[in-house]
């Protein structure tokens, strides 16, 4: 299958993260699953009049291709313009991607912001930026709620901010395999496997969270759940079990999860890095967590919470270390 | 009689770019840079929270994801009156260093160099053995180079969690102490980068490069070994006279990076008439007589600055603001950055034929025989167990300054605070210096002067030429206009 990538109202990050793929040469791996790469703006050396006639030619039809990559957000505004970006030749590249989805096989939206919007519609969203599919968490954006590709999909939206190198392979070579149907995406058009899974899954301060031992500031090691603004128990993604750059994650870097994955996660209602709270409880429960028994089993946990893991939960480095047991004789 | 020609669009450059040129006579009489894309970054901001600024602005660019945080973050510091302590400050500096050093790895092999398996170049001695080489997507270098990259940017993993965008880059530090395991493992990782540099970049030691100091050095440096992708590239400067393709404004600017107890590694200046002055950040204005933003009357302080964009406006052609120094154009970058830090070779580079394509590519690649090393003695200083980060909150009426050092040039954040919200932040990036607009003065930008009176046609392809000088900037257009 080959691969159009076009990027928008986004910051290239998701392709930047992408070439950080592990797996030894990110081309030679698409190569070898029978993936090519038609044209990408920051890869590719067809450029000029040579790349917007290849791209010309996709969108009339002359050059068939198979995946539609769109990376940032569609920009709108002004007035329903499109002027806030234009491409090949002044045309604005909302006109391009309507040109381009309709020819492609699969169409598949990279990053938070071609899936629902993402940062570029934070605020007054000054460019009337929306998703491919999505404006946040409504169904529409650019191709509308009913679109679907000549196989019955969706746009499939490889949500987050950026979104992990292995997400985007793998959801290519899904494709390439013909592996990818309707049930393998979730409510929201994003795969389901990196979707079905919560960022706490794997959070290494997973002690600090069963006994509410909380981090106060930045360099803490505790539980950035119940202070610093940790969206973890709610966030879908894998970014605890798959790991980032090696043996990173959010959480591991000694920051907060802002559910990057999911629709909205630009516009929280308060500070990012602090936790709303009403009553002493944080608003944003774990999920499938009813709150009664959140406020039950955390008064218990923080009444029982080990003095080793109270003191450390607020240190930059370990104070005390686990104990050791000796084996009874 | 001139013919009108608009080129894009460019790729390869991260982000949009476009470029008309008048061609008369075969040669390009005037060009006009055009960055296609707005966000509205600026307009985002306004409302906010000071510290969700650190959420924000790093999704500018993906690919200064980090330099952009840091700004950020000094611009927040200087607000709240602070400074991070000493393994906050080296952990900055290593953060910093390693995207810097990545991108100038990214822009060598995947941005520039691919230019060079280009058809027309067919006849040239060293064509077959470069286009095999450094072809994009399928030559061996682009090939070798990506694991290279990816275990080098394992260094984030540690050190801010991931990237790009993160949020271990704060005002009062860094949120990611470091135990002894973790610097042990980050000094495998940059002794392993550092190994592919000597074998497969350099063909020799790091330091050697480092302490080359004039062209006359660098050329005995160059024929004396026969290794390392930098001796293709200088064989290649040398055949296509890269060395005097691209003058630009000759004004350089570096705003400095790298916190030491005792200023930055590289220091602040600007470099004109063959002497550094030292930088006068009030003397910074943002002209749009050009651009497509509302009409401010004259030229704008940062501090004072806004962004109302104005999509149908008369005589405007690009996005991206004309920011002047003194009313001058500078041009910024790797270049600049050593022109002003007085190294030896680069001045001497620029004392010889001026700011040119080669001396952008060697410059950059300088800087990582420079800032790796200091990477390894930035390791060693840390000291686990010592603070990492120190918390403040700025007040509600306060305004702070970030000025940091890109990979690609000086980049700042101007910040006022009212009533514990963001009342205006504006950032001028480096390719805004470098890929600006005309002012209202009608003085073209660093690229449109170093366009001027290059061959081309009206019709048919560009020289290549023309795809080396703009790639030897480094744009980044996603930041240009933000």
């Amino acid at each position: 299958m080959n691969i159009l990538w076009l990027q928008s109202g986004g910051c290239g990050g998701c392709t930047l993260s992408w070439l950080g793929s592990e797996r030894g040469s990110l081309f030679r791996e698409l190569a070898d699953e029978g993936l090519e790469i038609l044209w990408h703006p920051s890869l590719s050396e067809a450029c000029l009049d040579e790349a917007r006639e290849l791209i010309e030619g996709c969108a009339s039809g002359a050059i068939p291709f198979d995946i539609l990559c769109l990376e940032g957000s569609v920009l709108r505004g002004p007035r329903g313009t499109g002027a806030y970006h234009r491409f090949g030749g002044g045309q604005p590249m909302v006109d391009w991607v309507l040109r381009l989805a309709v020819r492609a096989k699969h169409v598949v939206a990279i990053g938070s912001c071609a899936a629902f919007g993402g940062i570029p519609s934070a605020g007054m969203n000054p460019t009337d930026a929306c998703g491919l599919q999505h404006d946040g968490d409504v169904g529409g954006g650019l191709l509308g709620p009913y679109f679907r590709d000549a196989s019955g999909l969706p746009v499939i939206n490889i949500a987050g901010c950026a979104p992990h190198p292995d997400w985007i392979t793998e959801t290519l070579v899904m494709l390439a395999r013909g592996k990818l149907g309707v049930d393998a995406l979730d409510e929201y058009g994003r795969p389901r496997f990196y979707a079905d899974q919560l960022v706490h899954h794997g959070c290494p301060r997973n002690e600090y969270y069963e006994f509410k031992a909380s981090a106060e500031k930045h360099s803490d090691q505790g539980c950035l759940m119940e202070q610093l603004g940790c969206k973890g128990t709610q966030a879908h993604a894998d970014c605890n079990q798959r790991l980032w750059n090696g043996e990173g994650s959010c959480l591991r870097g000694g920051y907060a999860c802002i559910r990057c994955t999911e629709p909205g996660f630009e516009e929280p209602g308060h500070a990012f890095e602090s936790t709303p709270k009403v009553a002493g409880i944080p608003i944003g429960l774990p999920a499938d967590m009813p709150k009664a028994w959140f406020i039950a089993l955390a008064a218990l946990s923080k009444s029982a919470t080990p003095a080793r893991v109270r003191e450390n939960a607020t240190a930059d480095h370990q104070l005390r270390a686990p104990s050791v047991k000796r084996a009874k004789k | 009689m001139s013919t009108r020609r608009i080129v894009g669009p460019f790729n390869r450059v991260e982000g949009d770019l476009e470029v008309t040129l008048d061609i008369d006579a075969g040669r390009i009489a005037a060009a006009y840079v055009n960055s296609p894309l707005y966000r509205g970054f600026e307009q985002i901001l306004q409302g906010k929270l000071p510290a969700d600024a650190l959420v924000l602005v790093p999704r500018i660019c993906g690919i200064c994801s980090v330099a952009q945080s840091a700004a950020a973050a000094l611009a927040l510091a200087d607000a709240a009156g602070i400074a991070p302590p000493r393994n906050g400050r080296l952990a900055a500096n290593l953060t910093l260093a390693a995207e810097n050093l990545a991108d100038h790895l990214t822009h060598f092999y995947l941005f520039f160099m691919p230019d060079f398996a280009r058809a027309e170049y067919e006849s040239r001695r060293w064509y077959h053995g470069a286009a095999e080489r450094f072809r994009a997507t399928t030559g061996s270098a682009p090939n070798e180079v990506l694991p290279v990259r990816a275990r080098f940017m394992q260094t984030m993993g540690l050190l801010a969690g991931k990237w790009p965008h993160t949020l271990a880059v704060q005002p009062g530090g860094s949120t990611r102490p470091l135990q002894s395991s973790e610097i042990f493992r980050l000094h495998r990782i940059v002794r392993e980068f550092r190994s592919f540099l000597e074998t497969t970049t350099f063909g020799g030691r790091l330091e050697e490069f480092a302490a080359l100091d004039s062209r006359a050095a660098l050329a005995q440096w160059q024929a004396a070994g026969a290794r390392g992708d930098l001796r293709t590239f200088l064989a290649i400067a040398d055949d296509l006279g890269l060395w005097r393709l691209g003058r630009g404004s000759e004004r350089f600017l570096s705003y400095g990076c790298y916190a030491q107890d005792d200023g930055r590694l590289f220091p602040a200046g600007v470099w004109h008439g063959g002497e550094v002055h030292a930088l006068d950040p009030g003397a910074i204005e943002e002209d749009t007589a050009h651009s497509w933003y509302a009409a401010t009357g004259r030229p704008q302080h940062p501090a004072e600055g806004g962004t109302l964009p104005v999509a149908d406006k008369d005589g405007a052609y690009s996005w991206c603001k004309a920011p002047r120094l003194g009313g001058q154009v500078v041009e910024t970058g790797a270049l600049a950055r050593q022109v002003v830090a007085g190294h030896p070779l680069v001045r001497d580079l620029v004392a010889t034929d001026g700011g040119s394509v080669a001396a952008r590519v060697v410059a950059r690649l300088l800087e990582l025989a420079l800032v790796l090393p200091e990477m390894e003695s930035w390791l060693d200083q840390l000291q686990p167990g010592e603070p990492w980060c120190i918390t403040a909150l700025p007040a509600d009426e306060t305004s702070g300054v970030g000025l940091i050092e890109a990979a690609r040039g000086s980049l700042g954040h101007w910040l006022t605070v009212r009533r514990g919200r963001i009342h205006n932040y504006q950032i001028i990036a480096p390719t805004t210096w470098n890929f600006s607009p005309r002012d209202a003065a009608g003085q073209p930008g660093a690229l449109e002067l170093a366009l001027a009176g290059l061959p081309a046609t009206a019709d048919g392809q560009l020289p290549a030429a023309i795809h080396h000088l703009v790639r030897s900037f480094d744009p980044c257009m996603v930041c240009t206009v933000h």
